[in-house]
């Protein structure tokens, strides 16, 4: 142990009154101990600071259809409406006649991640093999976090097909209907 | 108690040089995690599961917080070519001084009008709250300023990395790469403006910057 010595006095006092004086040692093992779990701190913070880039691919602009709608069949794709609240709201098929009929879900595993892992299994079923495409339409009043979060589902369950589009009137009506659009 | 007195070993060990160096290694760990240039815009990225790392060079940055764009190119020497394109562009002149400000410039969000009254500016008073962020819009012409931007970014890196050719050893790292970082509380019309004139200048691959998600 490393000693600190103080010079431990000229005596005790006289008297009934003794001041217990504190031993001249003083064990640094404790420093230490705070030193490296400080060390240990710094060293995992900064490894974990890095910025991390999630890689989104667009399909070519179309000049003539703004609304980029591309042909796809109607019992391979799942729509994913994003709307506020951190709430989506998710229909297989056509809007005007779904398969499924629009459903209010949540994102996470326990939301989201159910259905998309459901309809992955499905989807070759219904469709002879082919596997399922995700559309996803965020709305106005969704945020980053929730478009990030989709991304990364894409990337967990593996969906080899999606596409970001833009959502149309219809679609918000139904997000508007089951309070998923507010500010 | 016999003539044969075992001298006591000292069990005790002296921490002082174990101190010593751990508070050396954790004072060299704090410089190095922060020693690095004050963000002019605080962004709060949100969390995704991806692996990949923003590469630290050979890209470029924009940034959307509080509804205002910021716009970052990493390599001080493409950012230098890109203010000569973009002062080409926009009609503006910029002296030697201006340019050597921007050389060390990290991220501005200011219209390009206001640019050179930003380079006049020490670095402490080029702060978020006077820089009211890059306009953009959903035209292809010299209002979306982000559009021009980029444009010569990607531009300036073509040409800065022909002029590399020559050298030995050296590997074109081929394109700019375009990153997006958004604040995760922002609206999605600000991103989708901003993914919208990525697109019409046909850069249909860019990335968005995360943070590491740990769990689930």
């Amino acid at each position: 142990m490393a000693e600190l010595n103080q010079d431990s006095g000229k005596g005790n006092k006289g008297g009934k009154v003794r001041a217990k004086k504190a031993g001249g040692k003083v064990d640094l093992t404790a420093m230490v101990d705070l030193a490296f779990l400080l060390i240990t701190f710094f060293m995992l913070t900064t490894s974990l600071n890095t910025p991390h880039a999630m890689d989104v691919a667009m399909p070519d602009k179309n000049k003539m259809d703004a609304n980029d709608n591309l042909e796809i069949a109607d019992n391979r794709s799942i729509t994913l409406l994003l709307g506020s609240d951190d709430k989506i709201s998710w229909y297989y098929g056509q809007l005007a006649n779904p398969i499924y009929p629009p459903t209010t879900v949540d994102y996470g595993k326990d939301g989201i991640r159910q259905v998309l892992l459901r309809m992955q299994k499905e989807v070759p079923q219904r469709a002879g093999g082919k596997d399922l495409i995700v559309v996803i339409r965020p709305s106005e009043k969704s945020i980053q976090r929730n478009l990030v979060d989709i991304l990364d589902e894409m990337r967990i369950v593996d969906v080899k097909r999606y596409m970001i589009s833009k959502i149309n009137s219809d679609e918000i009506e139904v997000l508007e209907s089951e309070g998923l659009f507010n500010d | 108690m016999g003539k044969a007195k075992v001298k006591r070993a000292s069990t005790s060990i002296d921490m002082t040089a174990m101190c010593d160096v751990s508070f050396l290694l954790l004072t060299f760990f704090v410089l190095t995690a922060t020693a690095r240039q004050p963000e002019v815009l605080v962004v709060d990225t949100p969390a995704s599961s991806s692996p990949e790392k923003v590469p630290d060079d050979n890209v470029g940055i924009i940034s959307v917080a509080e509804g205002k764009i910021f716009f970052s190119v990493k390599n001080p020497n493409v950012r230098e070519i890109t203010l000569k394109n973009m002062s080409q562009k926009y009609n503006i002149n910029f002296s030697a001084e201006d340019y050597e400000q921007f050389r060390q410039l990290d991220e501005f969000g200011v219209p390009i009008q206001n640019l050179r009254q930003l380079l006049s500016l020490p670095n402490d008073q080029r702060t978020e709250s006077i820089q009211p962020g890059i306009p953009v819009d959903t035209t292809e012409t010299s209002s979306n300023e982000l559009y021009s931007w980029v444009q010569e970014a990607r531009r300036a890196t073509i040409e800065f990395n022909r002029s590399r050719e020559g050298e030995r050893g050296y590997e074109d790292p081929g394109p700019m790469k375009v990153a997006i970082k958004a604040d995760a509380e922002e609206k999605y019309p600000i991103i989708n403006l901003i993914i919208e004139t990525l697109r019409n200048q046909k850069q249909n691959k860019f990335s968005f910057v995360t943070g590491l998600r740990s769990d689930s």
